[in-house]
């Protein structure tokens, strides 16, 4: 099958990778870059739980074609943390019990993200909406709305 | 989290390590980071990818299998039809000698639901894989199918499994399981009002976020790595052990973290296929349900017809309960019997009544297989039961909750299938129902208890 070279920064790393034309941005961050965070829960853009940062912007990794990546920075749980140090949200997530099975979780915490990034004090109506894209089956949700709000407020505190 | 004291306050040890406390998960280290390994986070050079070719029919016999078109496409590997499998005929609880064997790991003569496994095409790509199966001409003679209880228990309904012989699983106690506890005709006569309402339920899917599947890796040695998100790993060895005729100690199966089950991966249903495909192969074999075969092919909780008949008199006891539980159990056994058996123990619910009769049916129709869910056999029944007490209780104008103080069990009270109650603390959940959802009661209700009339 023809190749498709694409380069693009994943987590503040530069990566170059030869691509199948046509092959989504999941399959090659997981099965090629090694960065089993996106869950494939679906598959066709209806979970969430492939949920990655692209340019600023939320985005499905299994509706992304990676031909489509290139010069792009890309976001993902994986990555978050940094040196060893949680970020706020993932450090709410803990707190809050706002993850069971933790397959949901990676999508969700990029939706929240994408979320805290663009509105750093979002109601709890904005947070209903900003993670309506991404299904949990286990908490019920309101464990992950009271995590992300937690987080937004630990965030403001320390920018205070 | 609160505990309220002041409920056994005798027995109670207040240096409790755990009770109370808020404690942080295990695993969520991992799951906020991404880095908790599910059994599909894990990627094998060489790996063949297992696509599933199902039946679209309902009920249908099968005529011929022509595989030559999918053999030629590009990337096909190899495709495993039933004559591969050493023993094709199984079922999960055969165990625990729960038999008839009733189903087929690859559909041999018949197909018996819409989405029944037929043959196994493994490519070396997802695409090619799924090319290769819509390629696989199957001529069937559709057959008329039974799609719901009662039309399954009708005299001249097609036979959905001839393995059972009838639309019904036989217990050693014969076509129910059956409770009998006093006289329930005596109670019926007895009772001021008798009330018989029926309850349906539909089958309902688990919906795990992360789907069925299995990744077998072979070691060279005959011997094969199966990392598997089943809720059931022995089930899943000693079923794939008998479906393989393979000793355990070849089957190396590693679980793990599961994407969320609810039930939904208790039954046995990729890793025996992808074992052999691995080793008839000699390469990793990857089979991993997608999101439409997770919601149509992996078995739902089952439906259940539920008739519930009560004599109740006008000073709120319960006197006498007939049940009838109906179980759908799709076309094939899985944890059904079983279900419906839980559901036979599990009426009259948590409330003492003088006379009890219960008959539960597990039925087969001709729909997906269903399993275990969450509660299964119990669940359900206890939604019609919970509906049936607060209709009863509106019959005789009474208040809900009070109605079920004057028939909740309490301790050392015998229960329908002869099991003394012990630690019920039912009257005590209840007291603090009312007073945390401020939903009054009389006083006198306040001052019962578990362990007698007080």
């Amino acid at each position: 099958m023809a190749k498709v070279p694409v380069q693009f920064t994943l987590n503040g790393e530069e990566k170059a990778e030869f691509v199948d034309a046509g092959a989504t941005l999941i399959k090659v961050l997981r099965d090629k870059l090694g960065d089993t965070s996106p869950k494939g829960g679906c598959n066709q853009g209806t979970c969430g739980s492939c949920s990655v940062i692209i340019d600023g912007e939320l985005r499905l990794s299994c509706l992304t074609l990676a031909e489509t990546c290139n010069g792009a920075d890309i976001l993902t749980t994986g990555g978050l943390a940094r040196d060893g140090v949680l970020h706020p949200l993932q450090r709410a997530f803990m707190d809050e019990f706002a993850a069971q099975c933790g397959f949901c979780t990676p999508g969700m915490i990029m939706a929240a993200k994408a979320l805290l990034d663009s509105n750093p004090k979002p109601t709890r109506e904005d947070v209903i909406d900003a993670l309506s894209g991404n299904i949990c089956r286990c908490t019920g949700y309101e464990p992950i709305i009271r995590a992300v709000l937690t987080a937004a407020r630990s965030n403001s505190q320390n920018a205070a | 989290m609160k505990l309220a004291k002041s409920y056994f306050a005798d027995q109670r040890k207040d240096d409790l390590k755990e009770l109370g406390q808020g404690l942080q998960r295990a695993d969520v280290p991992g799951h906020v980071t991404g880095k908790t390994t599910y059994f599909a986070d894990r990627h094998f050079p060489g790996t063949l990818y297992l696509k599933m070719v199902r039946s679209p029919h309902h009920h249908a016999r099968i005529r011929k299998v022509d595989l030559s078109e999918a053999e030629k496409h590009p990337g096909v590997h190899r495709i495993l039809t039933h004559k591969d499998i050493p023993h094709n005929l199984y079922t999960i609880l055969i165990l625990i000698q729960v038999g008839p064997e009733d189903e087929h790991v690859l559909a041999e003569d018949k197909v018996r639901w819409k989405g029944e496994a037929i043959v196994a095409v493994l490519a070396d790509s997802e695409r090619a894989a799924n090319e290769a199966a819509a390629k696989v001409k199957i001529d069937y003679e559709v057959l008329p199918a039974v799609l719901d209880i009662e039309s399954a228990l009708a005299p001249d309904a097609p036979i959905v499994n001839e393995h059972h012989g009838q639309n019904f699983y036989m217990y050693d106690s014969g076509p129910s399981r059956k409770v009998r506890f006093g006289d329930v005709e005596k109670g019926f006569a007895e009772a001021d009002h008798i009330l018989e309402q029926t309850y349906f339920s539909s089958p309902i899917e688990q919906a795990p976020m992360e789907t069925t599947g299995c990744i077998v890796v072979p070691e060279g040695n005959d011997r094969f790595t199966c990392y598997t998100n089943t809720q059931a790993m022995f089930f899943t060895l000693d079923n794939t052990s008998i479906i393989l005729q393979m000793p355990g100690h070849k089957l190396h199966m590693v679980g793990g973290t599961v994407g969320g089950g609810f039930g939904g991966k208790v039954d046995v249903t990729v890793e025996p296929i992808a074992i052999l495909a691995a080793k008839m192969t000699g390469r990793p074999v990857s089979f991993v349900y997608s999101r439409y075969e997770e919601m149509q092919i992996s078995s739902p909780r089952a439906a259940e017809k539920i008739v519930l008949k009560d004599g109740v008199m006008k000073d709120g006891r319960i006197v006498a309960r007939q049940v009838w539980g109906y179980t759908d159990a799709g076309a094939y056994s899985r944890h059904s019997p079983y279900g419906a058996q839980k559901g036979a123990a599990h009426y009259p619910g948590p409330y003492t009544i003088p006379n009890v009769w219960v008959d539960t049916w597990c039925v087969y129709t001709n729909r997906t297989p269903s399993s275990a869910m969450r509660g299964f056999g119990v669940t359900i029944a206890d939604f019609a039961l919970e509906v049936q007490m607060d209709k009863l209780a509106r019959l005789i104008g009474m208040d809900p909750l009070e109605f079920r103080f004057i028939n909740a069990y309490r301790d050392g009270d015998m229960k329908a299938h002869r099991q003394e109650t012990t630690g019920a603390a039912l009257i005590e959940c209840m007291q603090e129902a009312s007073r945390v959802a401020n939903w009054p009661v009389a006083e006198k209700y306040l001052k019962m208890s578990s362990y007698g009339e007080a």
